[in-house]
């Protein structure tokens, strides 16, 4: 006669340290296996877009800092990049190649802490250190360049808050040589790593169709395989003046889509990033980058969605505009909510200590989850 | 890849009635307007057709139009009445790469959208978000709860243009 078995629903967060915020997971278990997954969010939920509405749009811009904390440049970069379509302004080459410069160095940091906490959640602790490390290199060129380490407000519709430090460009190549070598350290310490590799290959495997349907972006598309950057697909700004790879889950260590491939491109994607600043900085020229900054910013009516790559996949800003100095309605499409709406179909079947895998390779911003 | 002026008369010879107009007047982006009771099939169709492919739902967003008459209570508190709220849905294919906005305006005092949950699984949390801020239901949604919002928020939706923060919130004093 069989074993009567109840399923155990056992709660995990919202203060726990793997879930890299305020998130609660209500996990529903059969022994050790995990039956379903419902993540209950919200607790970091400030209703940016209900502050948007009483703010102009310059106004704006230091509220999307905030959402999330971890690339603050490019949420400047996508709320600025989507008001300048509204209006239908150019802005200026030099202003353009400093916020892709920006943009890519905020790309390289996030990743940064992306990579060095997944090791932290799998008990490596050495290459958070290393990571970190590095990161400040960058943290104290953006304090260099506008003041501020995380928070920056540094992007303005039609221009900069400030140009660049006359030292910026020399510091900058000296920071591209220096981090290209620790790309392999960090190969050599975690990627590489047998306990890591067990932990990670075959666990979690997202398969394409799924990611789709459920609209992930970002790295967590590309490791299950298919090559879609909006750089690339949808540029925006001056993207398509690049020449850089777009990495893809191949399935190296276990099966295309799973923890250790989304792992392993944003590895990649920093070597591209570091490729991206070197073309940048050799062509940046010389202007004005408050030349076209508009005295007062009153959009026409009418609706305009704009989106870009985030280092968490696809940022978008959904903007109507009823013609007067505020926005109408602002919605962000933010790439962390949509990604972390497909954990319960990851989990599935798999053992409870892998959930904290699980979640860490989908890397999520709570702040941004929560808006 | 095909531009909206197409999408929306291919969308004509094969609904007719549900699909209402395409509204080019505003810039940057040419709106489909779709009957909010018929936003399924329309969508099932946009995915699954050969010719449009749109196997992926950027942007659910719903909004409060705010376009009813304001009313003020004896205590002076203003309300909204009659207008409607709408939803926006932003489609993108990524094997074609072309792009469609479609939108369906409910009525405030009743409003009522088919889900497209099943389509778009991304439609979800969406969804949901919509529910919570806006207070549209969604129409045989699997599990239309709040998601921002406390579970047991009474106050109503926090983006409605005439939305009041209540004085307390489970005896916690709720402005700061």
């Amino acid at each position: 006669m069989a074993l009567k078995t109840e399923h155990m629903i056992l709660n995990m967060g919202p203060q726990h340290p793997s879930t890299h915020g305020v998130l609660r997971l209500e996990l529903e278990l059969e022994g050790e296996l995990i039956k379903n997954v419902t993540p209950h969010i919200g607790y970091l939920h400030r209703c940016f877009e209900k502050h948007a509405e009483a703010m102009t749009y310059p106004q704006v811009i230091p509220y999307t800092d905030r959402m999330d904390y971890l690339a603050s440049m490019y949420n400047n970069f996508g709320y600025v990049v989507t008001v300048e379509k509204l209006l239908g302004i150019e802005v200026p080459e030099r202003v353009q190649y400093i916020r892709v410069i920006m943009g890519e160095l905020q790309r390289i940091a996030s990743h940064m802490v992306a990579l060095g906490t997944y090791g932290l959640d799998l008990g490596a602790f050495t290459p958070f250190l290393y990571l970190f490390r590095d990161r400040e290199k960058i943290l104290s060129l953006f304090e260099m360049t506008c003041g501020a380490r995380l928070l920056y407000n540094y992007m303005w519709v039609g221009g900069l808050s400030h140009d660049i430090h006359p030292d910026f460009i020399r510091l900058t190549k000296e920071f591209v040589n220096y981090y290209r070598p620790n790309i392999k350290e960090l190969n050599d310490l975690l990627t590489y790593n047998k306990i890591f590799i067990e932990r990670t290959a075959n666990i979690g495997v997202l398969p394409l169709e799924t990611a789709i349907n459920y609209g992930v972006t970002g790295p967590n598309l590309r490791g299950s395989g298919l090559k879609f950057d909006l750089r690339k697909d949808d540029p925006y700004s001056i993207y398509d003046r690049f020449d850089f790879d777009i990495p893809v889950g191949q399935g190296l260590m276990g099966t295309v889509g799973d923890c250790w491939d989304r792992y392993y491109v944003r590895v990649q994607e920093m070597e591209q990033s570091l490729r991206i600043i070197e073309q940048a900085i050799d062509q940046i020229p010389e202007g004005d980058v408050q030349a076209a900054i508009p005295k007062r910013i009153k959009p026409p009516k009418g609706t305009v969605y704009g989106r870009v790559e985030n280092p968490r996949g696809e940022l978008g800003y959904f903007i109507i505009s009823d013609g007067s100095t505020n926005p109408f309605r602002v919605k962000v499409r933010a790439p962390s909510f949509v990604n972390l709406s497909v954990l319960s179909e990851l989990c599935k079947g798999h053992l409870v200590s892998d959930v904290v895998a699980i979640l860490g390779s989908i890397d999520i911003v709570l702040g941004e989850v929560d808006r | 890849m095909k531009t909206p002026e197409e999408i929306y008369e291919l969308l004509k010879k094969e609904f007719g009635e549900a699909i209402l107009t395409l509204d080019k007047a505003l810039p940057v982006e040419p709106i489909v307007l779709v009957d909010p009771l018929q936003i399924h099939k329309v969508a099932l169709f946009l995915r699954d057709n050969e010719e449009l492919k749109f196997d992926s739902l950027m942007c659910l967003s719903g909004v409060d139009d705010a376009n009813g008459e304001r009313v003020k209570d004896e205590d002076g508190t203003e309300s909204i009445k009659g207008g409607t709220l709408s939803v926006y849905y932003h489609l993108y294919s990524i094997p074609l790469k072309h792009k469609i906005t479609l939108k369906v305006s409910t009525s405030r005092e009743n409003p009522e959208v088919e889900s497209v949950e099943s389509v778009w699984k991304t439609a979800d949390w969406h969804e949901r978000e919509a529910f919570d801020l806006i207070g549209i239901r969604f129409l045989h949604h699997p599990d239309l709860r709040r998601i921002l919002m406390p579970y047991d928020w009474e106050a109503g939706h926090p983006l409605r243009k005439d939305y009041k923060n209540p004085e307390f919130y489970q005896g916690m004093k709720v402005p700061y």
